[in-house]
């Protein structure tokens, strides 16, 4: 047993000192997201109707291409925090949690790799 | 600390289903349901790009999926839910200066979220339908 009070043995333990970062990154993903999400919604209203070579020849263009990547980097970074923030909002279980959060993890690091392999596969594939 | 659990027989303190249903309460909670819903929503974006990637047979064949009634309905939920998170989200950075925080802004926020995102909805349909004349 240790002769300290117990303010002494919560002092600075209080705060996480750390977290903000992540509070940061929603709000530039979501600033990043409004712009974005235009240029997804334009973009999907412009192929309606497009056949094969058509959209392909939008999706590889020298200005979409790299837009259409940001907008699954932005997109995937912003829901891996969301979620993320609901899973520690509602799974109290050890086990279940940190099963949750290695799994948003990987789905969405999967989901952003496999979309800008995709973007890169039209613009330069046979 | 969150493992603890309270001694048996000690009231709780009142949780979320005491309180009145309030608009602001739910535009809160809808905020995460479409923000949910977008997470696994995004997977039909991503299996579009992917068709489109795998080749031609791909691309027709989900381009046809998505073009039927039920492809259509799930799409215009997903615009919804896309538009709606975006207002909301506008509402929760203007909330982040400070400022219309009061209560007459927040109840004007709210409604101003509804109306827009189903205004902005019907526009983008509306326009999907005349530029693919559907």
């Amino acid at each position: 047993m240790k002769l300290r009070t117990p303010l002494g043995r919560v002092r600075g333990l209080g705060a996480a000192h750390e977290g903000a970062d992540v509070f940061w990154a929603q709000r530039l993903t979501s600033i990043a997201s409004i712009p974005l999400t235009f240029f997804l919604v334009g973009s999907c209203l412009y192929l309606i109707g497009a056949d094969y070579e058509a959209a392909r020849a939008y999706i590889s263009s020298i200005f979409v291409a790299p837009a259409l990547m940001l907008v699954i980097v932005v997109f995937v970074w912003h829901m891996c925090i969301g979620m993320e923030e609901i899973i520690v909002d509602y799974v109290h279980s050890p086990a279940v949690k940190f099963a949750s959060l290695i799994s948003n993890i990987l789905f969405s690091v999967f989901l952003a790799l496999t979309c800008v392999y995709a973007i890169l596969k039209l613009c330069f594939g046979a | 600390m969150a493992h603890s659990k309270p001694p048996a027989g000690r009231p709780l303190s009142p949780h979320l289903q005491i309180y009145q249903l309030t608009l602001t309460f739910v535009m809160s909670g809808f905020h995460r349901v479409t923000g949910t819903v977008l997470y696994f929503g995004i997977v039909i974006p991503a299996a579009w790009l992917l068709a489109a990637a795998a080749g031609p047979d791909w691309f027709e064949f989900v381009n046809g999926l998505l073009g039927t009634i039920y492809g259509r309905l799930v799409l215009f939920g997903y615009t919804w839910a896309l538009i709606h998170h975006m207002l909301g989200g506008v509402r929760h950075l203007i909330w982040d200066t400070g400022h219309g925080l009061e209560l007459v802004s927040i109840e004007i926020f709210a409604r101003a979220t509804i109306i827009g995102s189903v205004c902005l909805t019907a526009a983008v349909w509306f326009a999907a339908f005349t530029l693919g004349g559907l």
